[in-house]
């Protein structure tokens, strides 16, 4: 007994210096271009975390391999495990920050609201890509935060959108019908309240909500039972990790028309559709970045990275999902921002300060898309001062039962009655918020 | 007055207008509450034979349920899979007792529970480490479960039955049973029921203290297996079944920590309980009251029966 105590004593002293020894503190390092990536490859919501997480390093690293990174500057790719967890992230975040990072991706709307206040104090830019808060796409209010291509509020406008076009067009036909709305139970599932809300009074429908704590995700009999009684005409969900597949399998015992339930962009996983069986045929999701390998720059990353084993995806066929895509889009965006803030200040290293007037500056047409080898893989995006949304066009993907298919065409959310709304929120968050600081950097 | 109508007649008016949606919450709750009787009985089972509340068993329902994906995944038949799956339980037990338990024996309670989190969190990571983050399908149909469902005619309406619950509420009966058998009626079971009475006493009558710690987290081990098997098929196999393993916790505050049947009639209490309440009051209050409904049930009853359900009535004369 004594000498298997001794061993294991030594094994965990062992450990412990190993460990010590294997990670040394990064530091910054001049001449490259450092992005922090806060993910979560463990946890409940790891199903929607690490295709995401495998997207944005893969594209970031076929960079570094195709091109030798941007203008010749290597990117230096750093993974923070947050297990989704607002408080791990804020630690990321705050254990990250002394290295010169260009920008932080906090991909959780818990994280988001925390890393807001101190951007503008650390000058570090935050990018929500297409999460966080809403109001955050005013860019007077808010310079160093961006949500493009569309905020949740644009989601759920272009949700409704959708459903009235599938009720003949006009927003009028939406009078008189019950649209129900599940969510997850936090930030993230509850930021569009308030738009649905203003809708159902503009519109004349009536919203009925049906929240999912996040202890419930895969026990959510009790919401769809709900869903039964009411049979609201459509359902438009707010999921992450866990909660997707288990409320389209839900769904599919209850017998809700698959055809009338509606995800955000966050519920457009294959894993969130594929274990529902047949089940799941018919279910929709909004989508604002292109599915499949059938784009130059994911081929790239397949010839580049995977088939050199530099990637961390377990199957080959998993590189072209919708997530992973999201992951590969995202960091797509951070590397035209470092693009551009390269040719704005004609360094090559650049600073986040350099980074955020990158972003402001964001103009991604549709020749800059088929040069990069991104052609119809999104809509052209372009950010100002004042918006650092871009509310973009977003299109309907369907599930088939074995794919997504795109059921629509690309459309604008809208954009004329959210913008308003998105300033009002933005003067509200920060009078709720004061001392809030000026905006002092220029708009370039 | 119209709030009390909404409280206190209104949801019975429902219950009565749309009797068909009535049995199905029922049936729904009946379900559920079987799936946390199974849960709940891992923790009782562990809980009467060391004294321990097992933090981790939770997270061995994942690793029992990833265990048998993973292998099936591997190209193992199904069914192969299952038996090697309760053989990895198995070491899992052993494993516990050897490194975990025995050197920990004779400590208080609370060090052996703050073991079983430190278990938790190395199970998590030995399972990520195996087969990573990402969600699995359970393998519902090899492993020769019903899928589907049927719909019965009742009361002008209908009634949905999926196959799969009602084969985890067969397979939940016979497995209690089983285990009410082994544990009342076998020489193993009566040994445990002295260990749990007493440590000392059992082994100076010659119970092997660490054989029982082996048989009673292999037979936690299996029904964490089957529990695993039975979620993973409602939704899909991830680490976030841990956090549902967490709605035991109100059962057994219930049904008292050293009954099985108490396991039993809590899971069942708790499972109706919280599905009447979400359904027919959680709407008043926006909803979402699933999850502290079933401690307000479980206090509630506290209040009468402090010792649980069927918790033993312990005095101790000062």
């Amino acid at each position: 007994m004594t000498s298997t105590r001794t061993a294991l004593a030594g094994m965990a002293i062992a450990a412990v210096a190993f460990t010590g020894l294997a990670t040394p503190a990064a530091q910054a390092q001049d001449g490259e271009l450092f992005i922090p990536l806060l993910t979560y490859r463990t946890g409940p919501f790891a199903g929607s975390g690490i295709p995401i997480a495998d997207g944005m390093r893969d594209y970031l690293t076929m960079l570094n391999e195709r091109d030798g990174g941007i203008g010749g500057v290597k990117i230096r790719v750093e993974e923070c495990e947050t297990g989704y967890n607002t408080q791990k992230g804020v630690e990321c975040y705050e254990s990250t920050k002394s290295q010169n990072p260009l920008i932080y991706n906090p991909y959780s709307t818990g994280i988001t609201l925390q890393l807001i206040p101190k951007a503008s104090v650390d000058q570090i830019p935050v990018l929500s890509m297409a999460y966080g808060l809403s109001a955050a796409a005013d860019g007077k209010l808010f310079p160093w935060v961006f949500n493009p291509p569309d905020t949740y509020w644009d989601g759920a406008s272009a949700a409704i959108k959708y459903i009235a076009q599938q009720e003949g067009g006009d927003l009028s036909n939406l009078k008189g019908k019950k649209i129900g709305y599940i969510f997850l139970d936090a930030g993230y599932g509850r930021e569009p309240i308030p738009l649905l809300e203003q809708f159902a009074k503009d519109y004349g429908f009536t919203l009925t909500q049906y929240p999912v704590p996040a202890d419930q995700m895969q026990n959510q009999s009790s919401q769809w039972l709900n869903v039964r009684r009411d049979r609201p005409d459509y359902m438009i969900m707010w999921g992450w990790g866990a909660m997707n597949p288990t409320a389209v399998k839900e769904a599919a015992k209850i017998r809700y028309p698959m055809d009338k339930f509606i995800g955000v962009w966050w519920s457009g996983g294959e894993d969130d559709a594929r274990p529902a069986g047949d089940g799941a045929k018919g279910f929709k999701t909004l989508n604002f970045n292109g599915v499949g390998q059938d784009f130059p720059a994911i081929q790239d990353i397949i010839t580049h990275v995977v088939d050199k084993d530099l990637s961390q995806v377990s199957d080959t066929s998993r590189v072209g999902e919708n997530l992973y895509n999201r992951g590969v889009m995202n960091s797509f965006l951070m590397a035209e921002a470092i693009r551009t803030a390269q040719e704005m200040t004609g360094k090559t290293v650049i600073d986040a300060t350099d980074m955020r007037a990158g972003m402001e500056n964001l103009d991604i047409t549709a020749e800059r898309l088929k040069e990069a080898g991104m052609e119809g893989f999104m809509a052209p995006l372009k950010l100002s001062c004042e918006d650092h949304s871009g509310e973009n066009d977003v299109y309907v993907q369907q599930w088939d039962g074995e794919t997504w298919q795109k059921v629509s065409d690309w459309f604008a959310p809208m954009k004329d009655v959210v913008r308003p709304m998105l300033v009002k929120a933005a003067e509200e968050y920060v009078a709720s918020n004061q001392p809030w600081p000026e905006r002092k950097e220029p708009c370039n | 007055m119209e709030t009390l109508y909404l409280v206190l007649i209104d949801p019975f008016v429902q219950m009565v207008q749309a009797p068909d949606f009535f049995l199905q919450v029922l049936w729904e709750g009946f379900v559920s509450g079987v799936l946390y009787a199974l849960i709940a009985l891992g923790f009782v089972l562990i809980f009467k034979a060391s004294g321990v509340l097992n933090f981790a068993q939770g997270i061995m329902v994942v690793f029992a349920a990833l265990s048998l994906v993973g292998l099936t995944a591997l190209g193992v038949p199904a069914l192969l899979s299952l038996v090697l799956c309760i053989g990895i339980m198995f070491v899992l037990a052993v494993g516990v007792e050897r490194m975990v338990l025995r050197p920990l024996v004779n400590q208080p309670d609370i060090i052996l529970f703050m073991a079983t989190i430190g278990l938790t969190y190395f199970l998590i990571g030995l399972g990520e480490l195996i087969f990573g983050g990402e969600p699995k399908t359970m393998v519902t149909e090899q492993l020769l479960l019903p899928t589907g469902s049927s719909d019965l005619d009742v009361m002008g309406g209908f009634l949905i039955l999926q196959h799969i619950d009602i084969a985890a509420a067969v397979i939940a009966i016979v497995m209690v049973a089983a285990l009410g058998f082994f544990f009342s009626k076998t020489r193993i079971g009566r040994a445990l029921r002295a260990v749990a009475d007493d440590h000392q006493a059992a082994l100076s009558v010659g119970i092997s203290l660490n054989q029982i710690w082996v048989i009673v987290w292999f037979a936690a081990g299996i029904v964490a297996l089957v529990t695993g098997i039975m979620w993973g098929a409602r939704s899909d196999v991830s680490f976030a079944l841990q956090i549902v393993a967490f709605k035991a916790l109100p059962v057994i505050i219930l049904g008292g920590l050293t009954s099985i049947p108490g396991a039993i009639v809590g899971g069942l209490v708790i499972g109706i309980g919280e599905k009447l309440g979400e359904i027919y009051w959680g709407p008043l209050v926006g909803g979402g009251i699933e999850s502290w409904l079933a401690y307000i049930i479980a206090l509630a009853f506290l209040l009468v029966r402090p010792q649980g359900l069927f918790g033993e009535r312990i005095i101790e004369r000062i």
